[in-house]
């Protein structure tokens, strides 16, 4: 899957699942000071990523996701690997 | 009497008969019906149809799409009807308002999020746990409406849920104006929301053969007193009061609907579903309920019946009034506003509770609707069909509950 795919369905997710604002959405917002992604809100983002990409990501890895972009990377390695 | 008086300074209230309180007053005074075909939930398969369903809420005209998702329905319910009643009473806290601090919060509920139980508890059975909600938990516990509250509203004072079925939210006015009374607050935002007309909920009544069939007249099915009634018809919604120390009202001017003047309670101690026969119980509650507001039978009023239209309590609930109130009980004017709303369980006292305060307010008592053929055993008067206009100074409402929970209230007039 390209890049711009994963960015592309990632914002899709973010908007859909987490009901957050598609305008405030960036490659570099921070899901907890930019987004207000509570831990609560990291756990949807955990389960979306899992069931729209058919990946698997451990709690562990999730935990050291602090921006969008990175979320998108660390897709794109679980897709790639 | 008390040495703190506590009243009623607003009122909030989303229905089948309107979202506001001037609709649903409006229609109960044209003995208009509520209740419709289930059209959330598919009931092809549950033999009840009909429920006093509300058809047009859109919660995201209230909060972000973000915030709604992570409340139940019956939360969702409550909050509007906090924020009407917030505004109606004028009354509005800042987060660093010191006055929040003595505010706080009494809710009500019969069941909680049961809406989001059965949606996570398909989630649990068809995809496992690592597929359930991690807000799943917080949108169920039957706390959570008043947890919201108390965020979205800053309110920082005593906070609390009673879940004592169909008598919650009743429970809920009298334990928030016995917060006030002891001087723990100064503003209680009390009442109760509800949202049970999921199939978990609809098909459970229907098996405790609680519910009316009559499928095929659905204005007509919530029959209270009625020789023909056949059980209850549900309701889904909220209503809150702001309840208030009386100097605090009185020294910001604000509006005073009435007072809270009795609150009694009693335990039926008989069946998990069914009310104790004969109505001592409920009785039991009625009396204490006059003591407490230093009131004699003959000083009441109304009387806003408990009156589900089920066989059971119609009848109970018409020997506990001859029981409490002797001889005035073929005096003192009686309706059943469940006629219309339908049964809103655990929201039932805090709507049943708003419609006593209006009656003082306008002098009118909505009345009971489907009153056609007298039952032998209810022979009181039941207010048929028309509402009245006749003047009233104190109001009782009945509110009892699946465990035997018996709930009454007195409200009396105020005069400014």
């Amino acid at each position: 899957m390209e890049r711009s795919e994963i960015e592309a369905k990632m914002k899709e997710l973010l908007v859909e699942e987490l009901g957050l604002d598609e305008d405030k959405i960036a490659n570099d917002s921070r899901f907890e000071e930019d987004l207000e992604v509570d831990s609560l809100g990291v756990v949807e983002l955990l389960m979306a990523l899992e069931d729209n990409f058919g990946v698997q990501i451990p709690d562990e890895e999730a935990e050291q996701l602090t921006t969008v972009g990175e979320a998108v990377d660390l897709v794109q390695k679980k897709l790639d690997g | 009497m008390h040495d703190r008086r506590v009243v009623v300074t607003g009122l909030g209230a989303i229905t089948s008969l309107g979202n506001g309180v001037e609709p649903l007053w409006e229609n109960l005074l044209a003995g208009k019906s509520g209740i419709s075909h289930i059209e959330r939930i598919d009931v092809s398969d549950i033999p009840v149809k009909i429920a006093a369903e509300i058809k047009d809420f859109d919660i995201e005209q209230y909060m972000s799409r973000r915030e709604a998702r992570r409340l139940d329905r019956s939360s969702q319910y409550f909050w509007v009807a906090t924020q009407q009643a917030l505004a109606d009473a004028g009354i509005h806290y800042e987060e660093d308002d010191p006055a929040a601090l003595r505010a706080g919060v009494l809710a009500g509920t019969g069941i909680g999020g049961v809406e989001t139980f059965e949606e996570q508890l398909n989630v649990l059975v068809e995809r496992g746990p690592r597929r359930m909600s991690p807000t799943g938990i917080a949108m169920i516990i039957s706390n959570m409406a008043g947890g919201v509250a108390s965020i979205d509203f800053h309110l920082y004072g005593p906070n609390s849920t009673v879940v004592t079925a169909c008598a919650a939210s009743a429970n809920a006015i009298g334990d928030a104006a016995e917060v006030i009374r002891r001087g723990a607050a100064d503003v209680m935002v009390a009442g109760g929301g509800e949202a049970s007309i999921t199939r978990f909920a609809v098909g459970g009544f229907s098996q405790a053969r609680a519910l009316s069939t009559n499928n095929e007249d659905p204005q007509g099915a919530s029959r209270p007193f009625d020789l023909n009634r056949d059980g209850f018809v549900m309701g889904e919604g909220a209503a809150v009061l702001i309840l208030e120390d009386y100097e605090h009202a009185v020294n910001r001017g604000a509006r005073i609907y009435g007072e809270v003047i009795g609150y009694g309670m009693s335990a039926d101690g008989y069946h998990i579903t069914l009310p104790r026969p004969g109505g001592a119980g409920a009785a039991r509650a009625m009396s204490a309920a006059l003591a407490d507001a230093g009131m004699t039978p003959g000083d009441l009023d109304y009387i806003n019946a408990h009156g589900t239209s089920t066989p059971a309590n119609d009848t109970t609930e018409t020997s506990a009034i001859k029981i409490a109130m002797g001889d005035d009980a073929y005096r003192v004017p009686i309706s059943s506003s469940k006629s219309m709303t339908g049964h809103l369980l655990g929201a039932a006292g805090a709507i049943e509770s708003l419609v006593c305060l209006l009656a003082m307010r306008d002098g009118k008592i909505p009345p009971t609707i489907n009153y056609e053929t007298p039952d032998p055993e209810c022979d009181l008067d039941y207010v048929p069909n028309t509402a009245r206009d006749v003047t009233v100074r104190t109001a009782m409402t009945n509110s009892f509950g699946f465990g035997g929970h018996n709930v009454s209230l007195v409200f009396g007039a105020v005069d400014s």
